[in-house]
C-alpha cells in the first residue's frame, strides 16, 4: 500500500501517494502547472524546463515533472517570478524555431504555440538564431521538419522505449543537439515503422504525415477519375472531436455525408473488408487448428506491425496471416470486382482510404500490392487530413444531416467495426470461428477479456469439438515484442506455441491510437474511442462478420469461398526479412499462397 | 576486423565506449563507419540509433573519414582569452582547411576540442597523442611542417 503524503499547492491541502510527482499531484486535483516536454502518457525527461514550481525551503524553482512530492511540501505554481522564468525559456525556444505557425499542420494544436500565447510572450523578444536544415522528407509515411524541432524528446522516448523501434535518437551535444536518424540517412533509411507514434507525441508541426491531400482533390476534380473511398473503424469514432462532438462521439453517417459533400464519387466502408478479412484470415485459423498446428496465427491488419514483424522477428513472418490488411483488400476490390459490378474501367477507378494510420500510406506503396494490375489503393488520408479537407471545403461536420453509404462494399457488422479497438480482430474472429468450427453461434458475442487497455491479454476459449483455444492480444510494439519473444522461446524449446492465435496492433490501444489520429490522442482519449466502438457494435443488427449480408454476396458472386484460388490471389500476401540497420528489403521470406 | 576487435571485450553495454575507441583508433582514417556501428550494436544487443548517439555525443569520436594526424585545438574560455582564436586562423590558413576539415592530401584534420586540462600553458592542441602548448604562429608552422616532413 503507498504511502499518502500531506502537501499544499498555491495553499490548496493535497492528500496524495508518495510515489506521485508534483504534476502527476497537481494534475490529479486540477491544478494546471504548465508545461511543454512533459506528456502524462511518457516518462518525463525534464528537458525544456517549463513546469518549474517553487517549493518552501528550497533556494530555486525545481522541475514539476520530476520532482517527487514529500510530506508537508508547500509549492507554488505561479508567481512573478516563475512567469518571468517560463516566458523566458519559451522565448529562447521560439528564437531557435522555425515559427510559420498559420500555415503549420498543427496550426491551433500546437503545445508550443498555446504556450507562448497563454504566457504572453512577444515574438520579437529574442532575435532568431535558426539556422535552416533541411527536411526529410525521405519517408512515404512521415515528415520531419527539424526546424519546427524544441528537442523535447518526447519523438525518441515514444519511439525507443514505447515502441522498441529504435529509429531516431538524440544527436551531437550543447546547442547542435538535435533529433536525427543514425547517420542522418532519413525515416525512409531507418527501422522506421512509420506507425506515427512521434507525429502523435510532437508537441509542434516537427513530425507529420506526408500529405496526400492535393492528389485526392486533383482526383475528386478530374472528370476521367472514378474516386472511390473507404473509412478505417476508427475513423468514425474520432472525427467528431474536431468539430466540437463529444470525445468518441459515433458518426459513420455523417462521416458518409462529408464524404460525398467533399465529391468522392463513391462512399463505401473499410468496415465491410474487415469483415471479409475475418472470413479469411478466420478460415486461415481454423484450418490450423484442425491440422493441429504448433505454430501460431498471428494478425496481419497492422502495418506498423507488419513492417516491424519484418524487420525484428522475420523468422517468425510464417506465423504471419497472409492475408492483406482490410485496407488493402478494399483497394484490390474496388478495382476487380466494384469495377466489375458498376462496368467501370478499372485504370479510371482512384481508389482513398481513409485511415487513424501514417503507416498505410506506406503499405499503400509496397510493390507488391498490385493484384488488380494497378496500384490497389491509390491516395491514403489521415483522419487529421480528412478533418482539414471537411474544414477546407467549409463543411458543418457537426449539424450536417446523416446519410448512408453507396451499395455493395459497405455494410458491415459489429466485429466489422470493433476491429478498431484492441483485441477487436481477436473478439470478431473468435465469433466466426467459433461458428467455423461448430457450426453453431457463439452464445455470448461480448469477449470481455480481450478488451480494454492491458498491453498483453490472454484469454482461453473452449470450442466444442476442438478444446481450448489459447489466444493472446498485444498492442503497443514494446507489447508485441512480450509476446513474439515469448513464441520464440516456446518455438524453440517446446516446439509449440503458448497461444493459438495472437492479435498484435502496433499503436497502444490499436488504431483508436493510431498515429494519424487527431490531434490530442492521449491514453484516455484512445480509451473513449475504444468504448465508443464496442457501443457501436451492440447497437448493430449483425454483429458477426460472416452474417454480413454484402459478404455472403461476394462469395457468391465472384470470389467463391474463403481462400478460393480468386481469394488468395487478391486478398493474399507475402512477407519479406528486412535489414534492422536501414529498414530495406533483404530478402523475400514467405511465398503467395495459390491453393491451402 | 570490426567483429576481432569487438571480440576482445565481453559483450556488455559498459563496454561500448572502449570498443568505439578501439575501432577508431585501428581505422587508417580514424572514424566509425555505419558498418562498425552495425557490428557492434549486433555485438552487444544495444540497437544501432543509440550508438549513434553516443558517438555523435563525445566529440573524441568522428562519424566521418579523417586524416591521418588529428589537430584538437582547445576552444576552452582559457586558451580563447591567450589567443586560440589567432592560432585557429594560423592553422586554417596553413592547411587550407576549415574547422572540421581534412586536408587535401589527407595528412591532416582540423578539429575543435573542449578543455584539454593543460591551461597553464594555453592555448594549446593536441595532434594525435601529442599535447602542444604555449602556441605561437611561428611554433605552430614549425610544428605542422615538422610533421610534413616526416611523412615525407
Amino acid at each position: 500500500m503507498a504511502k499518502t503524503v500531506n502537501i499544499w499547492i498555491d495553499g490548496q491541502h493535497l492528500e496524495v501517494p508518495d510515489s506521485m510527482t508534483i504534476i502527476e499531484a497537481a494534475d490529479k486535483h486540477g491544478v494546471y502547472i504548465p508545461r511543454l516536454c512533459y506528456h502524462p502518457d511518457l516518462p518525463p525527461t525534464a528537458n525544456c524546463g517549463v513546469c518549474v514550481v517553487e517549493i518552501e525551503g528550497t533556494p530555486a524553482p525545481k522541475r514539476a515533472c520530476c520532482t517527487p512530492v514529500n510530506e508537508g511540501m508547500k509549492i507554488t505554481t505561479n508567481s512573478k517570478k516563475l512567469r518571468s522564468y517560463r516566458k523566458t525559456l519559451v522565448e529562447m525556444i521560439l528564437s531557435n524555431h522555425d515559427v510559420t505557425c498559420p500555415t503549420c499542420v498543427a496550426n491551433n494544436k500546437c503545445e508550443l504555440q498555446i504556450l507562448a500565447n497563454n504566457l504572453g510572450v512577444d515574438p520579437e523578444s529574442l532575435p532568431t538564431i535558426l539556422d535552416r536544415q533541411p527536411v526529410d522528407e525521405s519517408s512515404l509515411s512521415i515528415i520531419r521538419d527539424v526546424n519546427k524541432c524544441i528537442s523535447c524528446g518526447r519523438c525518441i522516448t515514444v519511439c525507443n522505449e514505447v515502441q522498441t523501434v529504435f529509429a531516431i535518437t538524440m544527436t551531437d551535444r550543447g546547442i547542435g543537439s538535435h533529433v536525427d536518424t543514425p547517420f542522418g540517412m532519413g525515416m525512409a533509411n531507418s527501422p522506421c515503422v512509420n506507425c506515427g507514434q512521434c507525429t502523435v507525441y510532437c508537441p509542434t508541426g516537427a513530425l507529420r504525415e506526408r500529405g496526400e491531400i492535393d492528389l485526392v482533390w486533383d482526383a475528386i476534380l478530374d472528370p476521367d477519375k472514378h474516386v472511390i473511398v473507404q473509412e478505417a473503424p476508427s475513423v468514425r469514432v474520432s472525427l467528431g472531436e474536431d468539430f466540437g462532438l463529444p470525445l468518441g462521439a459515433v458518426t459513420p453517417k455523417k462521416m458518409y455525408a462529408a464524404l460525398r459533400k467533399i465529391g468522392f464519387d463513391s462512399v463505401m466502408d473499410t468496415n465491410f473488408t474487415a469483415d471479409l478479412t475475418i472470413l479469411e484470415e478466420g478460415t486461415e485459423c481454423v484450418a490450423k487448428l484442425k491440422a493441429g498446428e504448433k505454430r501460431p496465427l498471428i494478425t496481419s491488419c497492422s502495418p506498423g506491425w507488419i513492417k516491424f514483424m519484418e524487420t525484428y522477428y522475420p523468422d517468425l513472418a510464417d506465423c504471419v496471416s497472409t492475408a492483406k490488411s482490410p485496407m488493402s483488400m478494399f483497394g484490390v476490390l474496388s478495382k476487380t470486382y466494384y469495377a466489375q459490378e458498376n462496368n467501370i474501367d478499372p485504370a479510371k477507378i482512384v481508389s482513398v482510404a481513409i485511415m487513424p494510420c501514417t503507416a498505410k500510406k506506406f503499405e499503400a506503396r509496397r510493390p507488391e500490392l498490385r493484384d488488380s494490375g494497378f496500384q490497389d489503393t491509390d491516395y491514403v488520408l489521415t483522419t487529421r487530413e480528412l478533418i482539414r479537407m471537411i474544414k477546407e471545403a467549409g463543411i458543418d461536420f457537426a449539424n450536417l444531416p446523416e446519410e448512408e453509404p453507396d451499395e455493395g462494399m459497405s455494410f458491415y457488422s459489429g466485429a466489422g467495426t470493433i476491429f478498431g479497438a484492441t483485441g477487436g480482430v481477436m473478439e470478431a474472429a473468435i465469433r466466426s470461428a467459433y461458428f467455423l468450427v461448430t457450426g453453431e453461434e457463439l452464445q455470448h458475442l461480448d469477449i470481455e477479456a480481450v478488451r480494454g487497455l492491458q498491453g498483453v491479454k490472454e484469454a482461453a476459449i473452449e470450442v466444442p469439438g476442438f478444446g481450448e483455444v489459447r489466444v493472446a492480444v498485444a498492442h503497443g510494439l514494446s507489447n508485441a515484442r512480450i509476446v513474439m519473444d515469448r513464441v520464440r522461446e516456446s518455438l524453440a524449446t517446446t516446439g509449440e506455441s503458448p497461444w493459438h492465435f495472437i492479435e498484435i496492433m502496433a499503436c497502444p490501444g490499436g488504431c483508436v491510437g493510431g498515429g494519424g489520429q487527431p490531434y490530442g490522442n492521449d491514453i484516455a482519449s484512445r480509451a473513449r474511442r475504444g468504448l465508443s466502438l464496442y457501443e457501436e457494435d451492440r447497437s448493430l443488427p449483425v454483429r458477426q462478420s460472416h452474417k454480413n449480408p454484402e459478404v455472403v454476396k461476394i462469395y457468391e458472386r465472384f470470389l467463391g469461398e474463403p481462400l478460393s484460388p480468386l481469394a488468395l490471389k487478391l486478398l493474399h500476401t507475402y512477407y519479406f526479412k528486412r535489414s534492422v540497420s536501414d529498414g530495406q528489403v533483404v530478402e523475400q521470406v514467405t511465398e503467395k499462397h495459390t491453393a491451402h | 576486423m570490426y567483429t576481432e576487435i569487438c571480440n576482445k571485450y565481453t559483450p556488455e553495454k559498459h563496454n561500448l565506449i572502449q570498443i568505439l575507441h578501439e575501432i577508431q583508433d585501428t581505422h587508417p582514417q580514424h572514424y566509425i563507419s555505419a558498418e562498425a556501428v552495425k557490428t557492434v550494436a549486433d555485438y552487444l544487443g544495444i540497437a544501432e540509433n543509440h550508438i549513434y548517439g553516443v558517438l555523435t555525443f563525445y566529440t573524441m569520436y568522428s562519424t566521418t573519414p579523417r586524416g591521418k594526424n588529428i589537430i584538437r585545438l582547445c576552444e576552452s574560455p582559457p586558451c580563447y582569452i591567450k589567443g586560440s582564436q589567432n592560432i585557429l586562423r594560423k592553422l586554417k590558413s596553413m592547411l587550407d582547411v576549415q574547422t572540421g576539415e581534412t586536408t587535401q592530401d589527407g595528412l591532416f584534420t582540423l578539429e575543435l576540442s573542449a578543455c584539454l586540462g593543460v591551461c597553464g600553458n594555453a592555448p594549446v592542441m593536441m595532434i594525435n597523442d601529442d599535447m602542444y602548448g604555449d602556441l605561437t604562429d611561428e611554433r605552430v608552422e614549425e610544428i605542422i611542417e615538422k610533421i610534413r616532413r616526416g611523412n615525407q
